[in-house]
């Protein structure tokens, strides 16, 4: 079930043909807009809100300086709680770990919470393999398990979707795992909900095992946190004899009471709410009460490289909020499937490329961006995600420009630029050259309001501008030349060479 | 008197020479001093952008020797100002070169056009008449790099005869971002297309903002869809007096091709 991102597209391929679906445009950007407008109202309530995100920031930053020894102290408290702990260095030891767990109990299925790290190991795919099923049991998870479809959000994994689709997703697959919704299902939210939850209910009685992930992981008690809005996650948590959390390692927290500034953090930046409705805590196992016996991997999967990155690691204060893909002008047009990974958005354009490595798409992610900063303003942990996006530029030029012998076209022309633009007479002569082009281009132009000359579709390596958008004819005189002709406009201030101008541009 | 050294930009210096002639005017009228630095050319960001760092830092080092010794550096331009300040340091620091570092902050100090009319010279009302409906577009670099604020719109109302026009979403991106425009044309015209058609509902007839790249981007597409709405330059704007000749449209018969 569920498909794989294996095999997407470099992004502007991908996202080319996102924005030729207005029905996909359409959903997102009511879906984002909205949630974007209730996030603002309720971090504007909170007067200290700059306070937060500095406070969120420096614990964050305290947990990644120690890292080593705040998972130890967490594996040292889990244990004696009664917890068993886990390392995975990978996906597949993840993965292995669980069908393992899975597999003594004799099970042939599992519940599952709501969660990134196994999404990111795809453990679905690892447990169906071992004739394992996996059912998800987050309303928009189940979305998407049930149409075969892909996650194209953190927090809402079905934006993409609106109601009538969700419906029919419903009638058409329901009754092939389980029970099916009734034939007279409409698409108001309250019908589609009942349909899910009667579904869902069945699974939870009989699961023996659940899936969790875990949003944090208090070191000094060993108590894990699952933050959420349903109550599904409450029921996983609670109801099977066994539960498995797969936890990434930057998910552990130093104290108890960084919960607080955690859960102000949180809900506010994520669902606009000042406080999400469940959050679930448990410190390993309570004899006679929930599971008696509980599981954490602690999953490493390229977090210890982006750890290593100095500029890069601040990514790994990332809670999952998605404030940053609901303001982001890009992800807005695109969703989130063309990012290729579990991790969509400004995030996932920093986080991707560093947890998988260098391959085609990933390199196109950091490129996947104006750079306007909309999602550094709104990060609660305050990731600077445009700086990291712009170092990440960089290690994809490097790293391009020393795996091969013959530089690219790109190589070429910034090495031509920073040659001609490291002196101002070169630069000077290009400008000439680019203004005797402008006259000769000027013939084909035709005039902008307020008297620009303007060039409209080119061929060449100006077609990626021109299809769709003007461009002016490049000055007759620049401004340097201008500036040598009058001294600065104190001698003869009579008009430039007049070329490319058929009235003054003011 | 102030004395200023005017980063002219590059793509002003090539594109849009008319912006860095109104800064003239405009300073001049206020009393200051202006000198163009003529060893000027790029501040290096399109390169760091791409991820280009190497290739920059020749233009890091032309772009401070160019500089050194000014009193103070006036942009019309946020990104650029964004990039001296937050970019060169970076770049120094790079570049593994302790000389470098202590020239990038040794640096006279950089001021968009709009911080230096405000903070320092201490004028919202610069004397400027523009009798049209104009809406203000604020650039993503000078409102989250730089956070100019509400200095330009508090230019913009002390000009004498200008309507200033609501532009709705307008913290948005246009989607320029240099090389996006062109490594993502396609989302990059998505969404300057949502901007133009904000700019259309604004009921304005001039767009006016303090980044030519921005409104390179912008105006291309309203001139492509034929919109009549002209694009300019804050700094057009505030240079503009009664004895200026403006002109907001052109009759349809040159408009068309
Ligand atoms: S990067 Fe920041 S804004 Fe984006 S999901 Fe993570 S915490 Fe939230």
């Amino acid at each position: 079930m569920s498909g794989t991102f294996l095999g997407i597209p470099k992004f502007p391929a991908a996202a080319k043909k996102a924005l030729s679906d207005s029905q996909l445009r359409r959903n997102l950007a009511h879906a984002t807009g909205t949630i974007r407008a209730k996030r603002a109202a309720v971090v504007g309530e909170v007067a200290d809100w700059e306070q937060l995100r500095l406070a969120g920031e420096a614990i964050k930053n305290r947990v990644l300086r120690h890292l080593p020894h705040y998972l130890e102290q967490l594996e040292k408290s889990l244990t004696a709680a009664g917890a068993t702990v886990h390392w995975a260095v990978d996906a597949a030891e993840a993965n292995r770990i669980v069908v393992d767990i899975a597999q003594r109990h004799g099970t042939d299925e599992v519940v599952k919470v709501k969660s990134m790290a196994t999404q990111e190991v795809e453990l679905n795919t690892a447990l169906e393999a071992a004739g394992i099923r996996a059912w998800e049991t987050d309303l928009a998870e189940l979305i998407v398990q049930l149409g075969d479809d892909l996650p194209s959000h953190i927090l809402v994994p079905a934006i993409h979707r609106n109601r009538a689709e969700v419906r029919e997703i419903f009638l058409g697959k329901m009754g092939r795992v389980g029970k099916a919704a009734p034939d007279d299902l409409t698409d108001e939210p309250k019908r589609l909900a009942e349909a899910a939850r009667t579904h869902l209910r069945e699974k939870f009685l009989r699961a023996k095992v659940a899936v969790s992930g875990a949003n944090f992981a208090v070191a000094e008690t060993g108590t894990l946190t699952v933050v959420e809005s349903e109550g599904n996650g409450r029921m996983c948590l609670t109801l099977p004899e066994v539960l498995v959390s797969v936890v990434g390692i930057e998910k552990v927290l130093p104290t108890f009471q960084d919960l607080d500034v955690m859960l102000q953090l949180l809900p506010r930046s994520s669902t606009g709410e000042r406080m999400n409705p469940y959050t679930s805590m448990w410190t390993g196992v309570t004899p006679g009460d929930g599971p008696q016996e509980v599981h954490v991997i602690l999953l490493d999967n390229g977090r210890t490289n982006v750890l290593a990155d100095p500029t890069g690691r601040q990514a790994l204060r990332c809670i999952r909020c998605s404030a940053c893909l609901n303001v982001c002008p890009v992800y807005e047009r695109t969703g989130g499937h063309a990012y290729g990974s579990v991790y969509p958005g400004p995030i996932g354009a920093i986080l991707t490329p560093m947890l998988r490595g260098s391959d085609p798409q990933s390199d196109s992610l950091p490129y996947a961006s104006s750079l306007c900063g909309a999602c550094f303003e709104v990060c609660p942990v305050r990731i600077d995600i445009p700086a990291v996006l712009v170092h990440l530029r960089s290690r994809v030029v490097d790293e391009h420009k020393e795996a091969s012998a013959l530089p690219s076209v790109q190589d070429m022309a910034f090495k031509a630029a920073s040659w001609t633009l490291a002196s101002s007479r070169r630069t000077a002569a290009a400008e000439k050259a680019a203004g005797l082009g402008g006259r000769i281009l000027g013939k084909r132009a035709r005039t902008a309001p307020g008297g620009r000359a303007v060039l409209g579709p080119l061929p060449g390596p100006a077609a990626g501008w021109s299809q769709s958008r003007d461009i002016p004819v490049p000055a007759a005189e620049s401004f340097r030349d201008w500036w040598k002709r009058t001294e600065g406009g104190t001698r003869d201030t009579g008009s430039a060479p007049t070329a490319r101008r058929k009235g003054g541009r003011s | 008197m102030s004395s200023v050294g005017l980063m002219v930009t590059c793509m002003n210096d090539a594109l849009f020479p008319d912006t860095g002639r109104a800064v003239v005017t405009l300073l001049r009228r206020l009393g200051v001093e202006v000198g163009f630095p003529a060893k000027q050319t790029c501040c290096g960001q399109p390169m760091v952008n791409t991820g280009y760092l190497d290739e920059a830092v020749p233009l890091l080092r032309n772009h401070l020797d160019a500089f050194v010794g000014c009193e103070a550096v006036v942009v019309p331009s946020g990104s650029c100002a964004g990039s001296v300040r937050h970019q060169h340091r970076i770049l120094a620091e790079r570049s593994g070169d302790p000389g470098l570092v202590r020239a990038v902050e040794q640096a006279p100090p950089v001021y968009e056009l709009t911080e230096y009319l405000v903070d320092v010279l201490g004028v919202v009302d610069v004397g400027a008449y523009f009798p049209h409906r104009v809406t203000y577009h604020p650039t993503c670099h000078s409102l989250r790099m730089l956070g100019v604020g509400d200095r330009p719109t508090r230019l913009l109302r002390g000009v004498r005869g200008l309507t200033l026009l609501e532009l709705p979403a307008a913290d948005e991106c246009c989607g320029f971002g240099g090389t996006f425009a062109v490594k993502n044309a396609d989302t990059s015209v998505a969404m300057g297309s949502d901007k133009a058609r904000h700019v259309r509902e604004s009921g304005a007839e001039v767009l006016v903002a303090g980044d030519n790249s921005c409104l390179m981007h912008i105006g291309g597409l309203l001139s492509r869809e034929r919109s009549g709405i002209r694009v300019m330059h804050l700094a057009e704007i505030l240079a503009a007096t009664e004895t200026t000749r403006t002109r907001t449209t052109e009759p349809e018969a040159v408009t068309a091709r």
